[in-house]
């Protein structure tokens, strides 16, 4: 009892790789503890994406009835519109859950008390991204194993290795921008959610995830320039449509790598000037 | 006034002489577990994409104390007098505009990492995730510090069970315990992590007085047991009376007070021309009100 506390003699808890790494998984485990408890909530969600994805792909279905198209080319279509519905459920539920990091935190009341814990902000974003893309896998094939089960789908020409290597450095981008989104609600306590979901609609709007970004307007084909979504479905469709070698989706996989080196960081960036604007002018305190 | 003179060590000896109203207040305190010196904090309302007054809220002014180690020092104050203000600088979730916070010699801004492994707080609202058990809840917050495994669940419900909690109650979603519960969950999660400077922010307001004894009783534990040093903001003159070593007494964000209760009771009682004045009337006498008015302190 009583020894000195000062800087030089105490011995501190924590700091290292090792440590904040598995101090990280605190929010895996928290994340699966809240999916538990909210599982008639996350079921309605799966109801809600699958019914979704459905109705998007009969009306490929009508189309190509209704078209005349070859047998060939209707089944490309729903292949096509296949691909988009599951990629985007994909991406957006990384994006949604690295996005809500803070949202949820600030709504529950407890954002104060995980900011104040001795773990670093990386290790915090590193356990979030790790359920993101866990949460977001399971939840895409569940979606996909439904579709199946509905819509006869030859896999047989596909490259699936490509296909998950694009998914896989896709997600970097997107945790970047989720990261950028969960500055959000710590910037704006009572409107930042709402703008996160802007951002994921414009996403979804620019990014051909159901159409060929041909059809957009001149003025916005830029934005699908921007939006790494765009470059995952186009390699995703290469792949498991026309069966691209994965050292030919080069021009998918560049692009995409490109973004996630550049997101990630300035999405952390951001985060990190975001909590301390915060801390600055009291933006943390409990909203809700 | 001296206060946890354990040890005399010259280089951790401070002496601060602070000017209050026309009082001198000396506080010298050996070993330091947390300094607070000249500290400033102004909140400024600006209205967004639209056009109005800038309001501005000085919520801490030029406040000046320091807290020995294993000391329990006790902060007095109505609503808005800044004394969650300065909880939250003292938990680097408030970056000060002035001043000098520093935490067994770390300082919160420079040394913000390592200021957050010596600290935890109980806040008046017990800050959970709601759906999710007590026993869910702390497994989360006790990975933060770095702590997992059978042992620490063992800790966990032996912890629980002191503080009142059966293991029947671990399991259930916390939004159907009580407040008092919760607010035990609480403590429970700060004992966990072994704090060596605990922030207290009305711990026991709105609870039965069970409950409120049951969380004295711990608060005294922990500066016993844990060699916790202790700063505890309460309503509560009864509570301030039976914990605190030392209390200061803040209003609009100033400090007006800062002694022992004897010291108080001895320095105003003679101003007052009170024999034995009671905390509360000090209080009044100190800030015009009387704190029996405030029943939460959450407008800072």
């Amino acid at each position: 009892m009583n020894q000195s506390l000062g800087p030089a003699q105490r011995t501190l808890p924590g700091a290292g790789i090792w440590w904040e790494t598995r101090a990280s998984l605190a929010f895996v485990e928290r994340n699966l503890y809240l999916v538990r408890r909210y599982w008639h909530l996350e079921l309605a969600f799966l109801i809600f994406n699958v019914a979704s994805a459905m109705s998007v792909l009969y009306i490929g279905e009508a189309q190509m009835q209704s078209g005349g198209g070859t047998g060939e080319g209707r089944f490309d279509l729903v292949l096509y519109l296949g691909i988009g519905t599951v990629v985007w459920a994909y991406l957006r539920a990384v994006f949604s859950n690295v996005g809500e990091m803070v949202a949820w935190e600030r709504w529950e009341g407890t954002i104060e008390y995980t900011m104040m814990a001795p773990i670093s902000r990386l290790a915090h974003m590193l356990g979030v991204s790790l359920f993101s893309i866990v949460y977001g896998l399971i939840r895409s094939a569940l979606l996909l194993g439904v579709l199946a089960l509905f819509f006869s789908v030859d896999l047989s020409n596909a490259n699936l290795g490509g296909a998950a290597v694009i998914l896989l450095v896709g997600s970097i981008s997107f945790l970047g921008f989720g990261i950028m989104a969960a500055v959000l609600p710590l910037l704006f306590p009572e409107r930042g959610e709402e703008m996160t979901f802007v951002i994921s609609s414009i996403l979804l709007l620019v990014s051909g995830v159901y159409y060929p970004i041909s059809v957009l307007p001149d003025w916005m084909e830029p934005l699908a320039t921007i939006s790494p979504a765009t470059y995952v479905l186009e390699g995703m469709r290469a792949a498991l449509l026309d069966g691209t070698p994965t050292m030919a989706l080069g021009p998918s996989i560049l692009p995409i790598l490109i973004l996630g080196v550049v997101t990630l960081p300035i999405g952390i960036a951001i985060f990190g000037w975001g909590e301390r604007y915060a801390k600055r002018t009291g933006r943390l305190k409990r909203s809700g | 006034m001296v206060a946890t003179l354990e040890r005399p060590s010259p280089e951790h000896r401070i002496n601060t002489e602070t000017e209050i109203g026309s009082a001198i207040v000396m506080s010298r305190v050996i070993e330091p577990a947390a300094i607070v010196e000249h500290v400033s904090k102004v909140f400024i309302q600006r209205p967004l994409f639209r056009r109005g007054a800038v309001k501005e809220v000085r919520a801490v002014d030029d406040v000046s104390f320091a807290v020995g180690r294993n000391e329990i020092f006790g902060i007095l104050g109505a609503n808005g007098s800044g004394k969650s203000t300065l909880i939250r600088m003292l938990s680097t979730l408030l970056i000060p505009d002035s001043g000098r916070v520093e935490v067994f010699g770390y300082d919160v801004r420079r040394d913000e990492a390592q200021v957050k492994r010596l600290i935890n707080r109980v806040s008046v609202e017990a800050s959970f995730f709601k759906k999710l058990s007590p026993g869910e809840n702390l497994a989360y917050a006790l990975r933060l510090y770095g702590r997992s495994g059978p042992a620490v669940r063992t800790e966990t419900y032996a912890v629980l069970e002191r503080l009142g909690i059966a293991r029947d109650k671990v399991s259930e979603p916390l939004e159907q315990l009580s407040r008092g519960m919760q607010q035990k969950v609480a403590i429970a999660r700060a004992l966990l992590t072994s704090p060596v400077l605990l922030l207290l922010d009305e711990p026991t307001t709105g609870l039965d007085p069970r409950s409120k004894l049951d969380v004295q009783g711990f608060v005294r534990e922990l500066r016993h047991g844990h060699d916790a040093t202790i700063l505890l903001c309460t309503h509560d003159m009864a509570e301030a009376e039976a914990l605190c070593d030392r209390v200061a007494i803040l209003e609009k964000g100033k400090l007006v007070a800062l002694d022992t209760v004897d010291g108080l009771k001895r320095r105003f009682g003679a101003e007052m021309g009170m024999r034995d004045p009671s905390l509360e009337e000090i209080f009044i006498h100190l800030t015009g009100r009387s704190l029996a008015e405030d029943t939460e302190d959450d407008n800072e």
